[in-house]
């Protein structure tokens, strides 16, 4: 890539014509082979895709591409002339969000215009020639501080973690106990036809830790069979990077059946009301327990005057999302719970063309998964030799859980 | 910061303003200031007046304030050259600081400082920071030579920092070994065949270890760069693959995708029955479908490319069908992408469940997601042909909704139903007439146009039907009219007693009162072949076309392999070789696939130099190219040429190569003496064509049974077909070759005989030909003098039957006589000529005028191919 813009967009009402303007808050020019008046094209482009409805992430101009994400108001937008690497400027984008929302808090307009000095002195580091370098805001905070940085010789130094062999570790860290968090995390994700057959089920898992351990470790992480075909090309004893390290893996979507199981019939007497009775059972063992569980029915959106029967938990009805939200604290394996919604449906009717949302459900089960995954023991390696407390959380949580609606 | 809102920009009082503050004794006052400067450039005020004020800020202890300064000399360096050099001190200065950061920081700036007068003083504080002790500040100096390169190339190379940049791949530290091979990659992009990335196995093992210790930026450097290599053998490759099969779990899509491109690429060197080839394919499945849970821009370049791979290696997703199902909150380009793989994946096996994924699809609200979703469902049906029926009536099913583009849609895809299962579906043909009526779209209207055409004898009021839109004739567009034409001509020839008047009305209407010379055309052909000779027009209007396949939109290969080799970049987004779409990128190499050793050369040639020796030419004029120079008497045949040499002895390592072509019964041969001039033995020969105008290719390996001892000569005859991949060349009979032996590969090029492309049945109907040539636009002509020539009409006209030009008529005017003579070449050019011979003149004139007659599917086309003549 070569230049790395930030741009706000702001809509405006001009003598009643909605006109929408766009501002470069900062541009980093990393190799000076595009030049700066070519982002003016940026925004032609996504205007006129976005009337067509056919927006895309890569445009291009002449010889110029952008490749850009949106963040809140704000759209990051790469600009190169070459056959770049795309899925690397995406990742890289994507990245900047990361570090600069561990910087501002929120990134947005103002923290972009309160801070630029900063912003430009992580543009200058997170990217040389268009190459990534350190873009780990933990190391970057390291030598880029929020404040002016006196500079003082034997004080500020290149970070060894910047260029070490163990980039993501400094030397000489030091914990009174000596712990490790382990969270086994399993993101579900369903989707389920109208008719209820399941479509597809897929398990996301990621191992992350927690470490706050002495010294340079080394972690060495035993994990059960199962796993052995789980982790792509990984041994049975993992040897784990510590700190925040995040393990990808991926188990084969083979017959998981949904963990929450919903009925649904909604019914559409038009010019006068709506019905909807939705049963919800949990099909995961009895001796677990799925919290905060919300599962939002789809209304339509002229829908008025809700009533709502539960036979536990308690329903709402979100108008600006056109949303019921039915939300069960704690929902034991094996149990079955039914809602019941009525709403009225105004006599004259909207021409409007609907979607058919489906109906998404939120949950989270601690100490449990479904892969069968198990840390089955943790060993610390370090010179001094100390002892160190292992805490290992299972949860399986809910991912991308779609069950589509027959109206 | 109060400036950015400062409502009035006063240009001159702000900028005093500024300027004593730059001055300012104070520290605090200074960088303050500095800061304002800063802010304005940000919003895009010319701040340059400032300058020499701003730079003299630049000798300072506080880090802040420096950077500050230098992020300005970097914006305004270019607009103020001279003032420029003012900074150097500075930078030099900098350079040697014991704080690393500010060594770093000044090495990374000067690269950036895009003027070339500063940049030779910049040499030798780069050549130290090469060397520093601390890693950080190497791999930033690694970087600066990339830079350099991007404004003096002539520079980098006389300093030798290209040397030191090679050293640094072995460096101690990972990081700097990334940024190394990021900056080398970058500078051998500019310099194709510079070979500054000489790749070899120790070099490789440097990488691939490097590879588990660094960053995960500077593994998709490490991995884009191994992904350049090309291994000696399978061994080599299959422990490369292994190394880099780990990668494939990582977080981060852009590594991924890196590590697929490697494994992709030299996956192609294992042999299929290797045990390890199958653990391969099933490990890159996982990895692939883990991409489908990242970013929405992420999962679309990831969907982009799975749609490569999924056409190079179909197995590697044939069961992951279901994680490509849309789901309602995707973005629209992410649906569109998903629909696409789902087609490819469709199978007998999945067919049912894709079915009605579909049909749900084609009932949402995004048009156009509903558009592409019925087309799918016509996709579907001639991808797999046990779901043709219930593709049909999944379709009559969404006609029956009657929503006006779900209906149009449908109709496209039926009529490209029909055009695969021809006779089969009739039965539908009624429900589609009862929504003739709201069809407003030209696609939608062509099709049922063609679909009433086509079928006219059992539409009961199919002239009904046409003639309702013959009304409007001139309004609709000329996808439209054209349709209409053939579809009436069709009606005609199947009926024609009562269709008389309207086949008359649209001939006319086409012809007369249209302005479209392709509807003009079509309409005068149609005419004559009426006119002239009935039977003939029903063979040629009704004749049975061929079935239309699923194949159709299938990248071609050649581009498909190279897009391949490209994976995670933007060509491999766009579907494009980056030659299309970079400026400057014309010559660069087009990067190949390895070959699967065994099968034809080991190493596949990257792409053919585009300077070959000068190889002489072969059939240069016309003259010698119909061989009428000759003398009476000589066995009718086609005209071999002697051989020539094409391949020098000193370009080629002692292998001398002279070679002609002939054509013999119908194939066409290459032939070919291989004299080795060298002193050892040569064996293993190969031979391999680049992609060339008429698609030649070696019909199968070359055949040299017995070694090549030295002084030896072979001959060889190496038969071709016309089945290989097609470029247009310059000289359009351009041929560049690739002959490999033990020791090494070798390029020529050389030209063949357009008469080698001659076929025999070139006879051209003779009935037509007068009409035919009459339509030749003139620009599609070409005249030509031969000259010196003693031959009779007669001789000159059995001479050149033997190369399969044919005499179709003769006839003598005014003591000349005119030979009217067709040529058919392999791709189905036709091309006709006149000869006039004046008795007595040894000058001959020639008229050629070509016309490409190709039998379209629906003879649809006749339009004239534009062809450089020779």
């Amino acid at each position: 890539m070569s230049r790395c813009h930030f741009l706000s967009r702001q809509e405006r009402v001009l003598l009643q014509t909605p006109m929408s303007s766009h501002q470069v808050l900062i541009c980093r020019n990393y190799k000076g082979d595009v030049d700066m008046s070519e982002i003016d094209h940026f925004f032609t482009l996504l205007m006129q895709q976005e009337e067509e409805g056919l927006v895309c992430p890569v445009m291009s101009h002449g010889n110029v591409h952008f490749l850009w994400i949106k963040h809140s108001n704000l759209y990051l937008v790469a600009t190169t002339n070459k056959n770049s690497n795309a899925s690397l400027v995406y990742a890289f984008l994507y990245k900047l969000v990361e570090v600069f929302t561990e910087y501002f808090k929120e990134l947005e307009e103002e923290s972009i215009q309160d801070n630029f000095v900063v912003v430009y002195e992580l543009l200058d580091e997170l990217m040389d020639f268009g190459f990534p370098q350190t873009t780990d805001s933990k190391i970057l905070q390291e030598y880029i501080t929020q404040k002016g940085n006196k500079l003082e010789v034997a004080k500020t130094k290149v970070p060894t973690t910047v260029t070490n062999a163990v980039s993501w570790r400094s030397e000489g860290i030091k914990y009174k106990k000596n712990e490790v968090f382990i969270d086994v995390i399993e993101s579900i994700n369903v989707l389920v036809n109208a008719n209820g057959s399941v479509m597809s089920s897929d398990i996301v898992g990621s191992i992350k830790l927690k470490t706050m351990l002495s010294g340079m470790p080394e972690l060495r992480l035993g994990l059960n069979d199962r796993m052995l075909f789980a982790l792509t090309g990984r041994k049975n004893q993992t040897i784990l990077h510590c700190l925040s390290d995040e393990l990808m893996k991926r188990i084969s979507p083979t017959n998981v059946k949904p963990l929450i199981w919903i009925e649904s019939v909604i019914e559409k007497f038009s010019h006068s009301r709506v019905e909807i009775m939705v049963k919800a059972k949990g099909q995961f063992k009895k001796q677990s327990v799925a919290n905060n569980v919300e599962i939002r029915v789809p209304v339509p959106s002229d829908a008025d005057s809700p009533k709502f029967k539960t036979s536990t938990g308690h329903a709402k009805y979100v108008p600006e999302k056109n949303l019921v939200v039915w939300s069960i604290k704690s929902f034991p394996g094996g149990k079955e719970f039914l809602m019941r919604a009525h709403f009225g449906l105004p006599s004259v009717e909207n021409h409007e063309l609907e979607g058919r949302p489906p109906i998404t459900v939120k949950f989270e089960i601690p100490y449990f998964t479904v892969s069968g995954i198990q840390v089955r023991y943790m060993k610390i390696i370090e010179k001094s030799g100390y002892q160190a407390l292992p805490w290992v959380r299972y949860i399986t949580q809910s991912g991308d859980y779609q069950l589509r609606t027959n109206s | 910061l109060k400036v950015i809102n400062c409502c009035v920009w006063d240009p001159s009082g702000e900028i005093f303003e500024l300027k004593a503050e730059l001055n300012s004794d104070k520290k605090e006052k200074k960088k303050e200031a500095v800061k304002k400067v800063i802010a304005s450039m940000t919003v895009g005020k010319d701040v340059s007046a400032l300058f020499p004020d701003v730079v003299n800020c630049m000798q300072t202890d506080n880090l802040e304030l420096k950077k500050l300064v230098y992020l300005y000399l970097m914006n305004y360096a270019k607009s103020q050259p001279d003032m420029a050099i003012m900074a150097v001190n500075t930078f030099v200065k900098d350079c040697e600081d014991p704080n690393p950061l500010i060594r770093a920081l000044a090495v990374r700036t000067m690269g950036c400082i895009r003027v070339d007068k500063i940049t030779e003083y910049l040499c030798e504080p780069l050549r130290k920071c090469l060397k520093d002790e601390d890693p950080y500040v190497r791999k930033t100096a690694a970087v600066c030579v990339a830079k350099l390169h991007d404004i003096n190339a002539q520079l980098v190379e006389d300093q030798g920092f290209l040397d030191t940049l090679k050293d640094l791949i072995s460096d101690s530290n990972p990081m700097v070994v990334a940024n190394a091979v990021a900056a080398l990659s970058e500078i051998a992009e500019s310099h194709p065949n510079s070979n500054l990335l000489d790749l070899n196995p120790q070099t490789i093992n440097k990488l691939l270890t490097a590879l588990n210790e660094c960053t995960e930026w500077g593994q998709i450097f490490i991995l884009d760069c191994l992904a350049n290599y090309m291994p000696c053998d399978d061994r080599e490759s299959q422990s490369i693959c292994e190394r880099v099969t780990p990668r494939l779990s990582h977080a981060n899509s852009a590594v991924v995708l890196s590590a697929v491109k490697v494994l992709m690429k030299f996956m192609e060197m294992l042999p299929k029955d290797l045990d390890y080839y199958g653990t391969l394919l099933k490990k890159l499945a996982p990895p692939l479908v883990t991409l489908l849970s990242a970013e929405a821009e992420l999962q679309y370049v990831a969907l982009r490319n799975i749609n490569l791979i999924v056409q190079k290696r179909p197995e590697i997703l044939k069961h992951e069908m279901k994680v490509f199902f849309v789901k309602y909150n995707d973005p629209i380009y992410v649906k569109l992408e998903k629909l696409d793989i789902m087609i490819r994946l469709a199978s007998q096996a999945n067919i049912a469940q894709v079915l009605a994924e579909l049909k749900e699809y084609a009932t949402e609200v995004d048009v156009d997601f509903v558009r592409k979703a019925v087309r799918a469902i016509g996709r579907c049906a001639i991808k797999v042909e046990q779901s043709a029926e219930r593709c049909v009536s999944t379709l009559l099913d969404l006609i029956q909704t009657k929503v006006n583009y779900v209906v149009q849609e449908a109709i496209v895809v039926i009529k490209d139903i029909f055009r695969k299962y021809p006779n089969k579906y009739e039965s539908v043909i009624a429900t589609l007439c009862e929504n003739l009526d709201s069809l407003d779209e030209p696609e939608a209207r062509a099709a049922m146009i063609w679909i009433v055409g086509e079928y006219a004898e059992r539409i009961d009021n199919a002239d009904e039907l046409l003639e309702s839109f013959l009304e409007g004739f001139h309004d609709e567009s000329a996808q439209v009219q054209l349709q209409l034409l053939t579809a009436i001509v069709k009606l005609f020839l199947k009926k024609p007693t009562e269709t008389q008047e309207l086949v008359q009305q649209v001939l006319s209407l086409a012809t007369q009162d249209s302005d479209n010379p392709d509807l003009r055309d079509r309409g005068y052909i149609y005419w004559r072949l009426l006119s002239t000779d009935p039977v003939a027009a029903k063979e040629v209007v009704l004749a049975e076309k061929p079935l239309i396949s699923e194949e159709t939109d299938l990248i071609e290969p050649t581009l498909l392999e190279e897009l391949i080799c490209h994976i995670g970049t933007l060509a491999s987004v766009y579907h494009k070789p980056p030659s299309a779409f970079v400026e400057g990128s014309r010559g660069v190499q087009h990067k190949r696939l390895p070959a699967r050793m065994g099968a034809g050369l080991g190493v596949a040639p990257a792409a053919m130099p585009a300077s070959l020796g000068g190889a002489p030419a072969v059939g240069g004029g016309l003259g010698d190219l119909f061989d009428l120079g000759g003398g009476v008497g000589m066995p009718t045949g086609s005209y071999v040429a002697p051989k020539t040499v094409w391949l020098l002895a000193i370009k080629a390592k002692g292998l001398e190569i002279s070679g002609t072509f002939a054509r013999r019964g119908g194939i066409i041969q290459m032939d070919l003496s291989l004299t080795n001039k060298a002193m050892s033995v040569m064996t293993d020969f190969a031979v391999q064509f680049n992609r060339n105008s008429f698609g030649l290719a070696p019909a199968g390996p070359m055949q040299v049974l017995t070694p090549l001892s030295p002084n030896q000569t072979i001959d060889v005859s190496l038969p071709l077909s016309m089945s290989g991949p097609v470029m247009k060349m310059e000289p359009l009979n351009n041929l560049q070759v690739a002959v490999k032996n033990n020791i090494d590969v070798f390029y020529f090029s050389c030209q063949y005989p357009l008469s080698l492309l001659f076929v025999e049945d070139g006879r051209f109907y003779r009935q037509v030909f007068l009409a035919t040539w009459k339509d030749i636009p003139n620009d599609s002509e070409a005249q030509f003098q031969i000259k010196d020539i003693h031959l009779n009409s007669d001789v000159a006209s059995n001479k050149l039957q033997g190369s399969n030009i044919f005499t179709i008529a003769k006839r003598t005017v005014e003591g000349q006589d005119m030979l009217y003579q067709s040529i058919k070449l392999t791709n189905g050019i036709w091309v006709l000529a006149e000869m006039r011979i004046q008795t007595g003149n040894p000058n001959y004139t020639k008229t050629n005028g070509f016309r490409d007659c190709m039998q379209k599917q629906m003879y649809d086309s006749t339009s004239v191919v534009r062809f450089s003549s020779k």
